[in-house]
C-alpha cells in the first residue's frame, strides 16, 4: 500500500512483513527508529511469534541474534556506526559461521571526532567480514532490499547486511508501497535452516580450525558470494515478478548509452547524482551513472560492463581509506583491471557534508576534461586544513585537531558576525 | 530556608556565584541539558567540590564515555576526555596508571555504565584504582531519546518497550559492593547539598569510590524516577549505620523502593598503584 511514511518505520513494517522470530535491539543513532518501530508492532500485535528484546549493547544484539539463528529462528538486528564497530567480532563470527541474520546498517561515520551524520566507513570497516552488502538508493528500495535479503540469506545460509544512509533514507518522509503480508508470504517461504540442531547427528557450531583446513573454509565463504552474484540477481527477478517493480540486483546503469564520463556510487548519493546527469545530458554532455546495489558481493564483471564504452570513471564515495585514497575506488579499479580506463575517486559526504548538484557537476566537468587529480575531496576548506598543518608545525604541543579546528570556526563565525576580537 | 515571598534577583545571585570561585572550575561551554535535568545538580556539585577540596583543574581530569551524562567534561574547566561508549573507566585506567597525580573523576550514565560498559565496572572496582565514578542515574537512554536501560523498572513504559518493560531494573549499589568497591554512596540530584558532600567525600577517598545520584531525567520519565517520587521516598542512611559493616552495605542497599542517602560502605585498603609499586619495589629487590 503506498504511503507517506518515515524510512525507518517503512522498514520496520518490511521487517515485520517477514515475520521474523527473535528482533534484537539497541539504540544507536541513526537506527534507532526502525528498532523503535518493531517494538510498537510487537505492541500492538501486528508482528506476532517474534521474541523482541531489548539487549546491553550491540555486540550483545549481534551475539544474540547468532544464538538465535544457530537454534533455527529468523534473526534479525539493526545497527549503525559504532555499534557496528563493536560489534565488529560477531560480524565476522556470523559471517563465518554462515548463520543468514539480516541486519540494518543505518549509515553513519565513524570517531573519533564523534559525529553521528552520515557516510559509509561504517559498512566499510566490515565489508570483508564474509556478509552480503547491499546498499539501497531510496526508501522503497531500503524496503524491497531487506524482503530480499531474508530470501538470499536463507538460500545461501549467509548473512546479508542492508545499508541505508543514516538520516538521509533513515529519516526522510517518502511515498513507500509497503506490501502486503500475503505479498511478502508469497515471496518469501518461512525459514528452513541449512544448519539445524539434531539429537540424532548432534555436533558443535564453533569448531577451531587449523592451518590443515583454515583456507578451504574460508575459500568456501569466497565462493558463497560468487553464487550470491548469480542469486541476487535471480532473486530481484522473481520479485519484480511478484511484487511489479524492479528492485535489488547487483548494478543500476543510468544513462549510460553513448556515455563518456560515468559516475559510479552507493546509495542514496545516486538520486542526487542521476538530477546531474540529466542536467548535465539536456546541456549536451555525455554524462551517466551507475548505482551499485551490491558491493559484496562486489560484481566485477557487471560492473565492468557497465563502465566499458566509457572515457572517464569517477567514483564518488562517502569513504575513506587514510593512506591509500578511496575504498569504493579501489573496488572499482579491479572491476577495470583490464582497461586503462582512467578511474578519478571523489571522496564526499564525510560526516554528513552535503553533496550538492553544482559540486558534483564540477566535479564531472573537470572529469571529462581531463583535468580531475587521482584523487580529490569534495568541498574540503583547504584554508581549514593549512592553517592546522601550519599550527602543528610550530607547536610541538599543538593539541587535538579537532577541538583546535573547532575552536578556530567558532572564531571565525564570530568575526563575521562582528562580536569576535580580531586583534 | 528561602522566603517563597521574598523574590530572588539574578544580580544577587551572580554575585554570590562569582564570589564562590566556583566558576574557575566551569568552561565556557554551557550544559546542553533539558531544563530541569537532575545533571545540573551534579556539575554544581562537582564544581562546589573541586572548590572546597582546593583541586588544581590542570591536576584533574574529568572522563566520560557516551550519552547526555557523559557530555559532562565539556562543562568543566579542566582536562576532560569524552571517550567512547562504556569506555569511560578503561580510559580513566590508563590516565591514571599513567599519572599516578592526576585526581581522575569519571562520569557516566546508566546504559553507558552498566549496558554497554558494564564489563569494565568489576575490574575498575576490584583493582581498586584510585578514582571517582560519579554514576548519575536516570533509568533511561536520554542522548537517544528515551528506551530502557538497565535500571529502568518493570512495566516503564518507553519507545523500546512500549508494550512496559519486562526486564528487572539492576541494583548498581549491591553490585558494586560486590565487585569490592572500596567506597561506595548514594545521592539524590534533587538534595545539592548533601550530593556535594558525598562528591568531596568521594574524591578524598584513597581508592575506587563510587557514587551513586539518582537523578532525574524530566524529559522521558515522566512517571517512574521523577523529582516527586523521588522526592517522597528517599532518605538518609540511619545514623548508627556503619560505614565498615559490609553485610549492613549490603542489607541497606536492598533498600530500592525507599532509597537512602549517605556512604553505604569505606573500606582502605591497597590501590591498584599500591600494587604496581611494590611490583616495582620487588623487582628492584631481586636485581
Amino acid at each position: 500500500m503506498l504511503k507517506q511514511v518515515e524510512g525507518s518505520v517503512a522498514v520496520a513494517e518490511a521487517i515485520a512483513l517477514c515475520r521474523p522470530e527473535v528482533v534484537c535491539a539497541y539504540p544507536i543513532t541513526p537506527q534507532t527508529h526502525i528498532v523503535e518501530g518493531i517494538g510498537a508492532l510487537v505492541k500492538t500485535g501486528e508482528l506476532e511469534n517474534c521474541e523482541f528484546i531489548n539487549v546491553e549493547s550491540e555486540f550483545a544484539a549481534l551475539s544474540v541474534a547468532i544464538g538465535a539463528s544457530a537454534a533455527g529462528a529468523r534473526a534479525y538486528t539493526a545497527t549503525a556506526s559504532q555499534g557496528i564497530l563493536f560489534m565488529a567480532e560477531a560480524v565476522y563470527n556470523a559471517g563465518g559461521l554462515g548463520l543468514p541474520i539480516v541486519m540494518t546498517v543505518g549509515n553513519r561515520a565513524i570517531g573519533a571526532p564523534i559525529n553521528i551524520w552520515n557516510d559509509h566507513t561504517d559498512a566499510m570497516a566490515v565489508k570483508d567480514a564474509g556478509w552480503i552488502q547491499l546498499f539501497a538508493e531510496t526508501n522503497q528500495e531500503a524496503v524491497d532490499l531487506h524482503i530480499q535479503a531474508f530470501r538470499l540469506a536463507e538460500e545461501l545460509s549467509c548473512p546479508v547486511m542492508v545499508c541505508m544512509d543514516g538520516f538521509i533514507l533513515t529519516h526522510a518522509y517518502e511515498r513507500v508501497d509497503v506490501p502486503t503480508q500475503e505479498e511478502v508470504d508469497a515471496f518469501l517461504p518461512s525459514y528452513d535452516p541449512v544448519q539445524v540442531l539434531d539429537p540424532a547427528d548432534p555436533y558443535s557450531i564453533g569448531a577451531m580450525v587449523g592451518p590443515e583446513a583454515f583456507t578451504e573454509v574460508r575459500y568456501l565463504a569466497h565462493e558463497k558470494q560468487l553464487q550470491a552474484l548469480r542469486l541476487i540477481p535471480e532473486i530481484a527477478d522473481v520479485f519484480k515478478d511478484v511484487f511489479g517493480r524492479e528492485s535489488g540486483g547487483l548494478v543500476h546503469p543510468y544513462r549510460t548509452e553513448g556515455a563518456e564520463t560515468i559516475v559510479v556510487a552507493l546509495g542514496s548519493v545516486n538520486g542526487t547524482i542521476k538530477e546531474v546527469v540529466d542536467a548535465m545530458r539536456d546541456g549536451g554532455a555525455a554524462v551517466g551513472s551507475v548505482s551499485l546495489c551490491s558491493f559484496r558481493p562486489f560484481p566485477l564483471t557487471e560492473l565492468g560492463e557497465a563502465l566499458g564504452d566509457a572515457k572517464h570513471v569517477v567514483v564518488v564515495e562517502k569513504s575513506l581509506a587514510p593512506g591509500l585514497g578511496g575504498v569504493l575506488a579501489s573496488n572499482v579499479r579491479m572491476a577495470l583491471r583490464d582497461s586503462a580506463l582512467p578511474v578519478y575517486t571523489v571522496i564526499a559526504g564525510l560526516g554528513g557534508r552535503p553533496i550538492t548538484m553544482a559540486a558534483l557537476e564540477e566535479v564531472l566537468v573537470a572529469a571529462a576534461a581531463g583535468r580531475l587529480p587521482d584523487t580529490q575531496f569534495l568541498d574540503i576548506d583547504h584554508g581549514v586544513v593549512e592553517h592546522d598543518i601550519i599550527r602543528a608545525r610550530k607547536t610541538r604541543r599543538s593539541g587535538p585537531t579537532a577541538e583546535n579546528i573547532l575552536k578556530n570556526l567558532a572564531a571565525a563565525t564570530a568575526v563575521a558576525a562582528g562580536e569576535g576580537d580580531t586583534s | 530556608m528561602m522566603n517563597i515571598h521574598q523574590p530572588v534577583y539574578l544580580e544577587d545571585k551572580l554575585e554570590e556565584v562569582e564570589s564562590s570561585g566556583k566558576l574557575a572550575y566551569r568552561s565556557q561551554t554551557l550544559p546542553t541539558w533539558c531544563p530541569g535535568c537532575g545533571y545540573f545538580s551534579i556539575v554544581e556539585g562537582v564544581s562546589k567540590a573541586m572548590t572546597d577540596l582546593g583541586l588544581n583543574q590542570k591536576d584533574t581530569v574529568c572522563v566520560s564515555g557516551i550519552g547526555c551524562a557523559s557530555r559532562f567534561p565539556f562543562f568543566m574547566n579542566t582536562f576532560g576526555f569524552h571517550s567512547l561508549h562504556g569506555r569511560a573507566l578503561p580510559v580513566a585506567t590508563g590516565i591514571k596508571v599513567a599519572n599516578d597525580d592526576l585526581t581522575v573523576i569519571v562520569v557516566g550514565g546508566d546504559g553507558d555504565a552498566f549496558a554497554i560498559g558494564g564489563a569494565h565496572i568489576p575490574h575498575a572496582a576490584r583493582r581498586n584504582i584510585d578514582i571517582t565514578y560519579i554514576l548519575f542515574d536516570n533509568g533511561v537512554y536520554g542522548l537517544t531519546k528515551g528506551q530502557t536501560s538497565p535500571t529502568s523498572i518493570v512495566g516503564f513504559k518507553t519507545t523500546t518497550t512500549p508494550y512496559l518493560n519486562v526486564d528487572q531494573p539492576l541494583n548498581p549499589l549491591m553490585m558494586l559492593l560486590s565487585y569490592g568497591a572500596s567506597w561506595v554512596a548514594q545521592a539524590y540530584a534533587g538534595e545539592p547539598h548533601h550530593l556535594t558532600e558525598m562528591i568531596e567525600a568521594a574524591v578524598a577517598h584513597r581508592g575506587f569510590s563510587y557514587l551513586h545520584v539518582l537523578s532525574p531525567c524530566v524529559t522521558f520519565d515522566k512517571t517512574s524516577m521523577t523529582y516527586k517520587n523521588l522526592g517522597m521516598t528517599v532518605r538518609p542512611l540511619p545514623g548508627d549505620h556503619d560505614t565498615s559493616d559490609f553485610a549492613a552495605a549490603m542489607a541497606a542497599a536492598q533498600n530500592t523502593d525507599l532509597p537512602q542517602l549517605g556512604v553505604y560502605f569505606a573500606k582502605e585498603r591497597p590501590t591498584l598503584a599500591d600494587g604496581l609499586n611494590e611490583i616495582a619495589a620487588r623487582a628492584e629487590a631481586t636485581v
